[in-house]
């Protein structure tokens, strides 16, 4: 079936479109494949609206006398309103909306037609790769080894291709260790911190189950991370408890006796559903338009999104303490390793490591931490904050790392080369987007859909020079200091940023923004590059928050 | 002096509030203003003054195994936790503190010791610097409807008013007295602030004494003279800033609110802000909550919505953004009145004021605002703060609202304002340090009559001359429109962590880039000055220029403070740019790069604990204790 005949009524005119704190506007509206657009068709520049049909979460429809009025709540959390004269235009468009929206087909989704003038399907996709991380990181040639074991996602099928491994370690012994952990993902590395050569593993739970199996190269594996004489930490992002209850399904935990040169902590992180209702909750929360502030901060209380991002940022502050200041190696896992795991891998290696804090090293860090390393996208991101569709595997794990990311730019406005506005937008592409990277659960997937052959990379995109300048951070100031954000609560806040997009508030943010940037323009073009040097501060604290928190963790 | 028994205490630990990694070991000083505690560890010294008057509270605590401990809460929401080695020396102490940190007289104040090292003239030039009358000036009057007058020159209408009062022309002196006397402690309907274009005005005053049911014919003329000043609106809005409760429970006491029915054409409205006893109780438990030692996300959420700070925030500034509305979309004039009319009030007409009239969103602008509407109409500053010992009931953060109010505004609107946080923060430094005389005293009567002007010295001339630090880089003086529209929804209202947990210095941003702008702007000021100097030697030395025997005075400094206070010409005209020289403005530069440095605890420290008050006691310190501090050094 084509698309183009889920389209009963392609053109309505007349109709009203009502936006947020924006004069409505009267015009045509048109139904494609793909998109919804409005034009109000004024001859002194007509203003037009063009959203992505992907980009649309739920709809609701409601009859008033002859017309009908669609409500249209996004992704993005803009919510619309289209008064449509005629019942039946009505319900044909919202019944088409609804169709087009939720294609479950990743070949008939947009980025597999979007096709601009300026931009050639030849020519390299992509930013970064384990395979390039390894090149150009030269302090892991001595130890660590490119391994292609799983050439064919055969050994784990929501791997890439490379992985990064110990060199002592050969394939083989890579192969049985997939066979004990969760979904095949075997420990490989993370990060490789430039100080000290300590380095961030990741992987799933180990598949001790009831009777407490054991495999003897996945401990090699980990031995062969530290020298017999060190110690390595495993975080593990289960309670205690949990983490003991997983044992009666299969999965399970690395017992001491076994491994014993690694010392297990445990900290828990919600996942999955929980998650997702956080968020529903609160931009539900952030809609309520009573006047009672102790309403307010009691659904921003339980909502807990807030709660969500003060542990996540906990965690990775204590992955990242444990690598700079006590000089241990860090294997982080939860149960399948694809959700939290990321989470605070990437955070931890954000806190650490200064190239990951460009534009450049930022978006490679996202490629190679989230998008190879098989965080299943389509399935997290099918529905955002106001779909009443029931759910299956939402969960918005990489709008709270964007979250997580923003909070850690609040404290440190300088140590980060782009701004908001690239968070923003990612926000946005994650869900509903004209390019191809952030389609299927895997690299396996996306090459067996040829995602790399049919449609272009957003990360390219971003890079190119005219685009990039808009998501760059006037005043950043490279530091080669570890940046510790504060995870006291009351250094936390709302993300106005995402959460208000759509009211004025933002729109006084957008001019601070520019104000910024004008003061920095005249700066430079008054005194000229060269003194710009001067500027360069250091801009880190000893003072650390994690301190304490080491002492309570619950050490088995 | 007589009260510090031990003026040297060694080996005293201070504790860190959230962690005990962090505390040190030092020795506490006591001196006749400050208590200076200094820790010495590898050749840097870190120093910790707390104003005697920025003390609230000293509690003892029983001796346990590590020491004597003693907690010393401020006003300023910073907190020392110290541990004595011996009992004795810590009972000292506590007893000094107690007696030095609750003055019984007012000459007891740090203001009445302080100088700055300025002359009489520079004294009385500051004084005059902010000056209530020129802002009516400003405002348009007098004019056909408006006018300056000075009934109330012996304050025998109304005590608590200031001696000049803005009326409207029609009203009669027999009406003006005989309002007065029907309303509490005389506070008659004045004017607060007049909206040129709308004609529309904005008066205040306290509550009539209505009762059950008298009325008064001269109040009822009153309300109507205003009515009629303004040709605009047939009618004026009448706001009780308090809950309808709390006014009806006046009534029984022969006091209350004013009748529709009795007076012609007033629109009457309650606002539901609470009395100062629920915002003490209110503050109270918002500062547990700051202090919890390790609350999760939960704890901190639940115990903000449960101290009720944030709703009361709100309340205030609905109150404000109602009045604000009236007047420039309705184009009515409001009279505004909560009992007394000298906190509540001041609070919604100040803040009013702020969403209305652009100019008391600068430097001097706030300057005047806080000069009129609090200063001059009676706001009780020695109650309210507790400068001296008194009823500890009569304290209570309504100034404190005020400023976060405006703290709020200035977060939903960035470009809005000239000044930033640090010059809100230090403004309620000094109204609870006593320093300067702006803020003591309640009521002009009261300072005319301890001579505040002859003995003590103005804040704002201090503030004006280190206005660098305090200027909002991304100010734009030119907004699209004039009057601020802020959204009142709850979620615009955040915990302000710069004040309550101000002293926490770990969980603040790391990096400012306030400072950040202000410093890259500053050295492009630097450069031009530099660029000017040397134009200046270059016509020296070809003779075009007599050789200058002072310090060059560079054009573009005076240029940057005339755009910055149009009005300031005060400070210029008495010749006094000295804190403009270039001391002051890389002191300023210095501190953005302190902040931004290693030792990220410590720049905010200096900005308002240190640098701000270096200087002071040895203008007042007795030999003995300078001796005391300088054998440590």
């Amino acid at each position: 079936m084509e698309l183009s005949e889920h389209i009963k009524t392609a053109n309505v005119e007349d109709v009203t479109l009502i936006r947020p704190f924006l004069p409505s506007l009267k015009g045509t509206l048109c139904v494609t494949s793909h998109h919804l657009l409005f034009s109000d068709r004024k001859e002194d520049g007509s203003r037009q609206l063009l959203v992505l049909l992907r980009n649309i979460d739920a709809i609701e429809k409601r009859a008033l006398g002859s017309s009908g009025t669609v409500t249209i709540k996004c992704k993005d959390l803009l919510v619309l309103q289209l008064e449509i004269p005629g019942m039946e235009e009505c319900l044909n468009i919202a019944s088409s909306i609804e169709t087009l929206s939720s294609l479950e087909s990743v070949t008939e989704m947009y980025p597999f037609f979007y096709r601009p003038s300026h931009l050639s399907l030849q020519g390299p996709w992509g930013l970064s790769s384990a395979d390039q991380y390894y090149k150009e990181t030269e302090r892991l040639l001595d130890r660590w080894r490119i391994s292609n074991v799983n050439s064919d996602y055969s050994v784990c099928p929501s791997y890439p291709r490379a992985v990064i491994v110990p060199r002592d370690v050969d394939d083989d012994m890579l192969v049985r260790s997939a066979r004990f952990r969760h979904g095949g993902r075997f420990p490989v590395l993370s990060y490789c911190h430039h100080r000290n050569q300590m380095v961030i593993m990741r992987s799933s739970q180990p598949l001790t189950g009831a009777n407490r199996k054991r495999c003897k190269e996945d401990e090699l594996l980990l031995q062969a991370v530290i020298d017999s004489s060190e110690l390595g930490y495993i975080m593990d992002l289960r309670s205690a408890q949990q983490a003991q209850q997983s044992r009666m399904t299969g999965g399970g935990f690395e017992s001491k006796s076994c491994y014993n040169h690694w010392k297990r902590l445990h900290r828990y992180h919600e996942r999955g559903k929980v998650l997702q209702e956080s968020l529903i909750k609160l931009v539900e929360a952030c809609a309520d338009s009573s006047h009672s502030v102790d309403r307010w901060l009691s659904k921003l209380e339980n909502s807990k999104w807030l709660s969500h991002v003060h542990n996540a940022l906990t965690t990775a502050g204590l992955i990242a303490e444990c690598v700079e200041r006590d000089g241990h190696s860090v294997l982080v896992h939860g149960s399948e390793g694809t959700d939290s795991t990321l989470l605070v891998t990437s955070l931890a290696q954000l806190i650490l490591d200064p190239a990951s804090r460009t534009v450049y090293g930022f978006l490679c860090l996202l490629e190679r931490e989230w998008i190879q390393a098989g965080h299943p996208f389509q399935q997290r991101c099918g529905h955002s904050a106001h779909s009443h569709t029931r759910l299956k595997h939402e969960c918005p794990s990489f709008l709270l790392l964007l979250d997580c990311v923003w909070q850690i730019w609040r404290q440190f406005p300088l140590a980060l080369e782009f701004s908001e506005a690239l968070l923003l937008r990612l926000t946005r592409e994650v869900y509903a987007s004209d390019y191809g990277t952030f389609l299927c659960n895997s690299e396996q997937e996306r090459c067996a859909l040829g995602v790399k052959e049919n449609t272009y990379c957003l990360f390219r995109s971003l890079l190119k020079p005219e685009i990039e300048e808009k998501y760059l951070n006037p005043l950043y100031e490279h530091t080669d200091l570890a940046i510790w954000p504060s995870v006291h609560p009351q250094s936390l806040q709302l993300w106005t940023g995402l959460f208000l997009r759509w009211t004025e508030y933002s729109q006084n943010m957008e001019d601070a923004r520019d104000e910024i940037w004008n003061i920095k323009k005249e700066h430079r073009e008054r005194i000229g590059p060269d003194q710009n040097n001067h500027t360069t501060s250091i801009h880190c604290e000893t003072f650390t928050p994690f301190e304490n928190l080491m002492d309570e963790l619950t050490v088995l | 002096m007589e009260h510090i028994i031990t003026p040297k205490v060694e080996d005293v630990k201070l504790l860190n509030r959230y962690t005990e990694k962090k505390s040190t070991l030092g020795t506490l000083y006591l001196t006749a203003t400050h208590l200076i505690y200094v820790e010495q560890t590898n050749n840097a010294r870190k120093e910790t003054w707390v104003l005697h008057h920025h003390i609230s509270s000293v509690e003892k605590h029983p001796l346990n195994t590590s020491g004597c401990p003693l907690l010393i809460h401020c006003k300023t929401f910073q907190e020392l936790h110290l541990l004595f080695q011996r009992e004795r020396d810590c009972q000292d102490i506590y007893q000094s503190l107690l007696r030095l940190s609750q003055p019984v007289k007012e000459e007891e104040l740090y203001a009445f010791l302080y100088n700055p090292h300025q002359n009489e003239d520079d004294r009385r030039r500051g004084w005059e610097l902010i000056d209530v009358s020129n802002d009516f000036r400003r405002m348009g009057l007098s004019n056909e409807h408006w006018e300056i007058s000075h009934l109330n020159k012996n304050y025998e209408i109304c005590s608590t008013y200031p001696s000049v009062l803005g009326l409207p022309k029609n009203a009669t002196v027999a009406t003006v007295t005989g309002s007065a006397k029907f309303r509490s402690r005389g506070r008659l309907p004045v004017l607060s602030y007049y909206h040129k274009d709308m004609k529309a005005a904005i008066c205040r005053c306290s509550q009539p004494l209505s009762g059950l049911n008298s009325r008064c014919l001269e109040d009822e003329q009153m309300l109507e003279a205003i009515s009629q000043a303004n040709p605009n609106c047939p009618f004026i809005y009448v706001v009780d800033t308090r809950p309808k409760l709390n006014a009806m429970a006046n009534r029984a006491a022969g006091k209350g609110y004013e009748n529709e029915d009795n007076y012609s054409n007033i629109r009457f409205q309650f606002q539901g802000i609470e009395n100062i006893h629920v915002m003490r109780n209110s503050l109270q438990k918002l500062l547990e909550v700051c202090s919890m030692k390790s609350p999760s996300m939960s704890d901190h959420l639940t115990g903000l919505e449960s101290s009720g700070w944030l709703r009361h925030i709100k309340s205030v500034m609905d109150a404000g953004v109602f009045l604000a509305k009236v007047v420039c979309d309705e184009k009515a004039s409001v009279l505004v009145h909560c009992s007394d009319g000298w906190d509540r009030t001041a609070q919604v007409c100040s803040l009013a004021c702020i969403l209305l009239d652009p100019y008391y969103r600068t430097l001097k602008g706030l300057m005047v605002l806080i000069e009129k509407e609090w200063i001059s109409f009676g706001h009780k500053f020695n109650h309210r703060c507790g400068h001296l010992e008194s009823d500890p009931k009569e304290v209570s953060p309504v100034f404190t609202q005020f400023l976060e109010c405006v703290w709020q505004l200035s977060e939903q609107f960035p470009c809005a304002f000239e000044f930033n946080e640090r010059y809100l923060l230090e403004i309620h430094n000094q109204v609870y340090g006593c320093q300067y005389g702006n803020f003591i005293g309640n009521c002009q009567k009261e300072r005319q009559e301890m001579r505040l002007r002859e003995n003590t010295f103005s804040l704002w001339p201090h503030l004006l001359e280190n206005h660098h630090q305090y200027r909002n880089p991304l100010y734009r003086r030119s907004l699209k429109s004039t009057v601020l529209r802020p959204s009142t929804l709850p979620l615009h209202f955040k915990f302000w962590c710069g004040m309550y947990n101000h002293y926490d210095k770990g969980m603040h941003p790391k990096q400012s880039v306030v400072d950040q702008l202000l410093s890259l702007m500053q050295r492009q000021v630097d450069g031009e000055k530099t660029m000017t100097d040397l134009q200046r030697q270059l016509a020296v030395a070809d003779g075009v220029l007599p050789d200058p025997s002072g310090p060059i005075n560079a054009p573009s400094n005076q240029d940057s403070l005339n755009e910055k206070s149009p009005t300031a010409t005060v400070v210029q005209s008495n010749g006094s740019c000295i804190p403009l020289n270039n001391g002051a403005a890389k002191e300023a530069g210095m501190d953005s790069k302190q902040y931004n440095g290693e030792e990220g605890a410590e720049p905010a420290d200096t900005q308002h604990g240190v640098t701000s008050s270096k200087e002071k006691p040895a203008s007042v310190e007795t030999e003995h204790s300078k001796e005391e501090v300088q054998e440590s050094s």
